[in-house]
């Protein structure tokens, strides 16, 4: 393989300590190496530019049915902006074609995450019944590494299993489940809340019982924490907590993160949380009605910053039209009732079920306003930028190609002065948050601990991704941005917005902002080795012939049809 | 004001994509940079000149400008899209999505225009002499924002789903109606002065129809409420007013229900 040399850029990485040094970064057989031992490289001048490693994705949705729902039921999302396919232009030569805003198309996924100079990415809620699908589409998202998150928080064999305080047979199915689904780690979306939609009714409190099953959400939780450290799988815990999106839910997230005190990681990856909770903007709510709605974005980041075991993504409000999506399936009916627009709703047998509703988020609209408040504030009053990472929850608070635009607010005080003078109701948003009495900026230093080396870890994926240490993947990003230079925020916008260079294991992505490759994407799935589990092998056998529509060979993912190539993490939990 | 006439030189294998033909675009260009803006066939881009003859000169803004489009345009697609001032004149007929979100000006077709004309519009004018196709003054394909402001005027028929999603403005038909009228309708006015068939209001929230004609089936959600004196169009006549559609939501204001109102002439 080819070396490189990428040389005299600004390097910004947590996992060797630069902040904005001068330094040189050298590629060889794929990984990162020291600079000397690089005999003939290519050389990248870099000087004047911002070097990182590739960014990491740790939460979206971006690939399987309920994305692809949305890109059927919107054909309006793809109104105005498709391009034209594989050589049809001069500018198009290694691209197909492009289309969608908030649902890209795979290939459109694939481009823009590298665009913007991410090379991995984790889809954020698959269900399991339909792992094939979201594998098909993964696979067709080029040059991006991939993973996904099976969800488990309203599956039966957990609600049964954890009923039952039966914490071994709940990781022994994980394990197989993992295995069959080739999913990368245990999600949980409105633990309990979507089994009891199906019920018509929701879980809102962490003590809400579960219909039937007779579980609480909390106990659903810990079980799920206990199992994952059994497993000692490479992630914790990612959890979509109860009672997202209503006023006053600020209550019901400290009582989801209480779950994780007491439990300590115990893993051979360097993860050091029990318990990542995600879009946690969503989940930072006060007041008691839409009127007085405010940001609770304060106890919120005063508690997670207290414990070290518990990691959180925001979720930011980007003041988009976009497509909530979500396996929370009593929330998105909570949406249309409020937006009367149009709602899809599915019900997975035996494990989860999906919703999708399109919504505007108006800089017009107060509440709005607030939403964007509160993700920024997570942020800004986050003391680790190692356990607080940049996310839109992408579709859901807006599309992932808004990061250059959150950067922009995170990085100035200015941007932000000049979007809250833009609303309509500037008042009521800035009574309703602490946004405007902010004036941190954070530095490129913790921006790349939020986007690269701290999902990295989190992920359990730090020796492979998000930092430019010799030994890891040659994942590195080169940006048109002058650190040292005064900046103004639509610079920052729009350096941050297409990289000049991209490397995806050492091969070169992107050159001066064109694709010139479309990589050789890799699909992460984690192999947990359990002790033999009879009766979870019997209990699975049991619901295929009784309950599942499908049998069980029909389920599995497995072969090069579905994922062409695997990397696939081990875990030795016998 | 000032002319630019395109007169065809040849066809295009495929229907052409015309969005750029509008007094915006063609506004303080010469007629050889009209000549060199891109037109599409299928995924491949081609120069206007390559299908049209440029002559006369445009203004230097767009409402200066104004547009004759000769010869037979039906194979033409999006005249006038996106436009914001300026008049377009097509003498013969046009294809699909003939002032699509338009914001302002006035497009006069001499001939028909087929569907989706004035799609997602938002001011402006549209009229045409001959018969509209489907989904004129529509919503696109999965959008909730039909037409939004402005005037459509059909002098002959139009044909199935008109004001689909229709937020504001005002269509007028002198023809009759096919089915499906005001579907989703969230506010505007549709005069149809001939007949409609069915399907009338449909899950209409608010707004309002006038059918001088005859309505064949009415829907059930919609209720008799008066006869009332009403001027339309010009037009003075007794009107039986109906209110619905009931099976749908609808916003309360000043503790009243509204709903949209069909008014059918008697």
């Amino acid at each position: 393989m080819t070396e490189f040399l990428i040389k005299n850029g600004f390097v910004f990485d947590p996992t060797l300590k630069i902040k904005g040094d001068v330094a040189d970064v050298a590629i060889k057989n794929g990984k990162i190496v020291e600079t000397d031992a690089v005999k003939k490289p290519k050389v990248i001048d870099a000087s004047g530019k911002t070097v990182m490693a590739g960014g990491l994705e740790i939460h979206a949705h971006i690939a399987g049915p309920k994305v692809n729902v949305g890109r059927i039921y919107r054909p309006e999302d793809k109104l105005f902006n498709a391009t034209a396919g594989l050589k049809a232009t001069p500018t198009h030569m290694n691209t197909r074609m492009e289309g969608g805003f908030s649902i890209p198309t795979t290939y459109k996924t694939g481009y823009n995450y590298a665009r913007l100079g991410y090379t991995t990415a984790m889809e954020a809620a698959m269900p399991p019944l339909f792992a094939r699908h979201v594998h098909e589409e993964m696979r067709d998202t080029p040059i991006i590494d991939e993973g996904a998150y099976p969800v488990f928080g309203n599956n039966w064999f957990v609600l049964e299993y954890i009923k039952n305080r039966e914490i071994n047979n709940t990781a022994a199915y994980i394990a197989w489940l993992l295995e069959a689904t080739k999913g990368f780690a245990i999600k949980s979306v409105n633990p309990g809340g979507t089994e009891a939609w199906g019920w018509g009714l929701n879980c809102l409190q962490v003590t809400d019982p579960v219909p039937y099953f007779d579980v609480t959400p909390q106990e659903i939780t810990t079980g799920l924490i206990e199992a994952n450290e059994l497993l000692g799988l490479p992630h914790s815990l990612h959890i979509h907590g109860n009672n997202l999106g209503n006023p006053g839910n600020y209550t019901t997230t400290l009582d989801t993160l209480k779950a994780a005190e007491g439990h300590k990681a115990k893993n051979k990856f360097h993860r050091e949380q029990v318990l990542h909770h995600t879009h946690i903007q969503f989940h930072s709510y006060g007041g008691d009605k839409w009127a007085n709605f405010e940001s609770k974005a304060r106890p919120i980041m005063d508690y997670v910053n207290k414990h070290k075991n518990i990691t959180v993504d925001v979720g930011f409000v980007t003041l988009d039209e976009t497509t909530t999506m979500t396996a929370d399936g009593p929330f998105e009916h909570h949406l249309t009732e409020l937006n009367h627009l149009k709602w899809a709703n599915v019900d997975v047998e035996l494990e989860t079920a999906a919703g999708v509703v399109p919504y505007v988020y108006s800089p017009d609209i107060f509440v709005c306003g607030v939403q964007w408040a509160i993700g920024l504030e997570i942020a800004l009053l986050s003391k680790d930028p190692m356990r607080c990472f940049i996310t839109t929850d992408h579709p859901n608070a807006g599309p992932f190609t808004r990061y250059p635009r959150i950067l922009k607010w995170l990085m100035s005080q200015k941007a932000r002065d000049e979007q809250i003078k833009a609303f309509k109701n500037s008042d009521k948003v800035v009574n309703g948050s602490e946004i405007a009495s902010f004036d941190r900026e954070l530095t490129l230093y913790e921006v790349a601990a939020m986007t690269r080396a701290g999902p990295a870890k989190a992920l359990g994926l730090s020796h492979m991704y998000g930092g430019l240490k010799p030994g890891l993947d040659a994942d590195v990003a080169v940006y048109n941005f002058n650190p040292e230079k005064e900046n103004s925020p639509d610079e920052i916008e729009k350096a941050f917005s297409t990289v000049q260079y991209l490397f995806k294991t050492g091969e070169k992505i992107i050159k001066d902002g064109e694709i010139v490759s479309n990589g050789n994407k890799r699909t992460l799935w984690v192999h947990a080795k359990v002790e033999e589990n009879p009766q979870v092998m019997r209990d699975i056998e049991e619901k295929f012939v009784k309950y599942y529509t499908v049998t069980k060979g029909n389920y599995e993912v497995h072969g090069k049809h579905f994922i062409p190539n695997p990397l696939a993490i081990e875990v030795d939990a016998t | 004001m000032n002319t630019v006439t395109l007169t065809p030189k040849k066809q295009s294998d495929l229907y052409l994509e015309v969005n750029n033909i509008t007094p915006d675009m063609f506004a303080g260009k010469s007629t050889e940079q009209i000549a060199a803006l891109p037109v599409y066939v299928g995924n491949t881009e081609h120069p206007l000149g390559e299908f049209f003859t440029v002559t006369g000169a445009a203004g230097a803004s767009a409402a200066e400008t104004r547009i004759v489009i000769k010869g037979d345009s039906s194979r033409l697609k999006y005249i006038g899209m996106k436009m914001t001032a300026g008049e377009i004149e097509v003498e013969g007929s046009a294809d699909q999505y003939v002032g699509g979100w338009m914001a302002g000006g006035k497009i006069h077709v001499q001939g028909n225009v087929q569907a989706f004309a004035g799609v997602g519009m938002r001011g402006g004018e549209l009229l045409v002499d001959g018969n509209a196709g489907d989904y004129l003054g529509a919503a696109y394909r999965g959008d909730w924002r039909g037409m939004q402001g402005g005037k459509i005027y059909i002098k002959g028929n139009a044909g199935s789903d008109l004001g689909y999603f229709m937020n504001g403005g005002t269509i007028v038909v002198d023809g009759d109606v096919d089915v499906f009228v005001g579907t989703h309708a969230e506010g505007g006015t549709i005069i149809i002065k001939g007949n409609a068939k069915s399907k009338v209001g449909g899950q209409m929230v608010q707004g309002e129809i006038y059918v001088f004609g005859t309505i064949d089936v009415m829907l059930p959600g919609y209720i008799y409420r008066q006869e009332l004196e009403k001027e339309v169009e010009g037009m003075k006549g007794k009107f039986a007013l109906f209110e619905g559609d009931t099976a749908e939501r609808h916003p309360k204001r000043k503790g009243q229900l509204q709903y949209a109102k069909l008014y059918l002439k008697q």
